[in-house]
């Protein structure tokens, strides 16, 4: 568990104090995919990077596992930072170690390990990203896909219990980021890994992340539930988020809703009543036409969720409404 | 042709070539050593104090990057005679191949040190971060990233370094610090002997080129790119 208490950063420029994550407290949880989604200077990166104190925070308190990580010393942190595994963006593998090299590295660096177990645990690894083939590659040779699945077996080299993502599939096209973020989320299940995840895509949270938690300028705006804050969102900069993630041009959408006639309601549907054919037996049952004039079914992580925008005309608006919620429908009238 | 070659080179002393040849290799093997053997350390050192690198400090940064500023921007004719007295002091003469070393040294050893600074602030940011992520200490961050990461670079500059001491030396032998340059002064310059001098010209020219091709050669093998 790490647990953050009222913790702030400030950098010192020329001389001043620019604040970059003002006092936040907040808890994730042993085992979870925790997202932190933000625009590009949200200080997404400040936050992740306090959690294994490559930034000193300048206020608060840290606590993984009930340990105030902010007090250890030197040694102290040192020990800490081998269980605390971390992926970048570009990878920052070295150039002049083969891939081999590069995942034994932190064993080597730990020095606690014998030859014959950094091998065997490099080959384990090497076979869990599927690379066995490219051991004695050199990172120059690698697809990016493969790099960073090179950064992922360095960073568990040294069995953490935390693995800390800056922006880990932001280089990589669609398909490779799939592919990557699958590798996550099968780690987090088969290691019970706790990852903390940044990302400026929505999307990356969606597939992956439990809980998320939206920053702008310093501060966590908006957390919870992906699904609470996906399917629900109330700061403005998290609805940006979704919109952008949903493709949705929202003025264009506005416009689309002036023509169309009656009452216009949204309705979200998660899990299993995705599959229900309800809207069929409510429009039978009230007598109300509508028509469909946004719509989208996919997932979050692993549950399946349906949100549509509907116009509805004549027949009972109550009998229906109340059919869609006994449904467990979540029903938001946009006008 | 063999008339005209004599009439040429008839006075060239080819065994004094040889000799002056072997000083010359002499003088700039062992100051490479030692440029680099004093040039690395204070290199690393210019780069880990330098701003916002992982032992900054402004004072010792400030103080060694005078000391190596001045000590580059004496010509090295001048260094040459500035150093003779200390050079006497240290290994009792300021003559001869052994003579130029020192002078050779105090000259290669700072212009190297700048170069191993340069290539080490080339390495990634980054890759510093992944290695201290990883809970390495600063021991651990110079020899096992920095320095393998920075070896093109390095020996790029150790190409360099050697380049530079080829005509450091040559200029050593205007105070008779022995080695072809010694020989062109001695014979080409002093004697009129032009045939001498083209050798000896030659010579040096080739010796760069073989230590130019060399050296790109080892950075190509160590690129891994
Ligand atoms: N080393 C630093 N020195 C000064 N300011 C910094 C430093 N690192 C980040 N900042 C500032 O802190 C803010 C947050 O940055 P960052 O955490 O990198 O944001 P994000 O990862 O969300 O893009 C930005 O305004 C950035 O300019
Ligand atoms: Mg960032």
């Amino acid at each position: 568990m790490i647990v953050f208490d009222q913790v702030e950063k400030s950098y010192q420029v020329a001389g001043r104090a620019i604040p970059a994550l003002h006092p936040t407290s907040m808890t994730i949880e042993t085992g979870e995919v925790f997202g932190i989604v933000g625009h590009s200077g949200a200080g997404k990166s400040t936050l992740v990077r306090l959690i294994n104190r490559l930034e000193p925070s300048t206020g608060g308190r840290i606590l993984i596992d009930d340990e105030d990580i902010t007090r250890y010393s030197a040694a102290e942190l040192r020990a800490f930072r081998r269980k605390v595994g971390m992926i970048f963006q570009h990878f920052n593998l070295l150039a002049s170690k083969t891939v081999a090299d590069n995942i034994a590295f932190p064993m080597k660096l730990a020095g606690i390990y014998s030859k014959a177990d950094i091998r065997s645990r490099v080959d384990e690894l090497l076979a869990r990203v599927s690379l066995s083939d490219h051991a004695s590659k050199y990172p120059s040779q690698l697809s990016g896909g493969q790099k960073q699945r090179v950064g992922i077996a360095r960073a568990l080299a040294c069995r953490p219990t935390i693995l800390l993502c800056d922006e880990a599939t932001s280089a990589l096209d669609p398909q490779t980021t799939q592919s990557v973020l699958k590798l996550l989320a099968d780690l987090n299940r088969e290691l019970g890994l706790t990852i903390v995840l940044i990302t400026h895509e929505m999307d990356v949270v969606r597939r992956v992340c439990d809980r998320v938690a939206v920053m702008d300028a310093g501060r966590v705006v908006e957390m919870g539930p992906v699904s609470e804050v996906f399917l629900h969102p109330q700061h403005p900069t998290t609805r940006d988020f979704v919109f952008e993630s949903e493709n949705v041009d929202h003025d264009e959408l506005q416009e689309d809703l002036q023509k169309a006639e009656g009452r216009i309601l949204r309705l979200t549907f998660k899990g299993e009543s995705t599959y229900r054919p309800l809207l069929g037996s409510v429009a039978r049952e009230s007598g109300v036409d509508f028509s469909i004039l946004s719509g989208r079914i996919d997932h979050i992580k692993d549950t399946p969720y349906g949100q549509l925008t509907l116009s509805l005309v004549g027949g009972d608006l109550e009998v229906a409404m109340k059919a869609l919620e006994a449904a467990e429908v979540h029903v938001e009238v946009v006008r | 042709m063999e008339a005209l070659m004599e009439t040429l080179m008839g006075n060239v002393d080819w065994a004094e070539i040889g000799w002056a040849s072997w000083d010359t290799l002499v003088m700039v093997g062992m100051s490479l050593l030692f440029s680099v053997l004093i040039g690395l350390p204070i290199g690393v050192l210019l780069f880990l104090t330098g701003k916002r690198q992982l032992l900054e400090q402004p004072v010792a940064y400030a103080v060694l990057s005078f000391i190596v500023n001045v000590l580059r921007s004496v010509p090295f004719i001048i260094l040459l005679i500035v150093m003779i007295p200390f050079t006497v002091m240290l290994i009792g003469t300021s003559l001869g191949v052994a003579g130029a070393i020192p002078p050779l040294v105090a000259g290669g050893a700072p212009f190297f040190a700048r170069l191993v600074e340069t290539s080490l602030r080339e390495v990634d940011r980054g890759i510093i971060e992944a290695t201290q992520a990883m809970g390495a200490n600063v021991r651990q961050i110079i020899f096992g990233a920095l320095l393998p990461e920075a070896l093109p670079g390095i020996i790029a500059g150790i190409t360099v370094t050697a380049i530079t001491l080829v005509s450091y030396a040559a200029m050593s032998g205007v105070i008779g610090g022995g080695g072809l340059g010694d020989l062109a002064i001695r014979f080409g310059y002093q004697r009129f002997q032009t045939d001498v001098m083209v050798i000896t010209v030659a010579l040096l020219v080739i010796f760069v080129q073989v230590l130019q091709m060399a050296g790109d050669r080892l950075v190509l093998h160590f690129s891994r790119k």
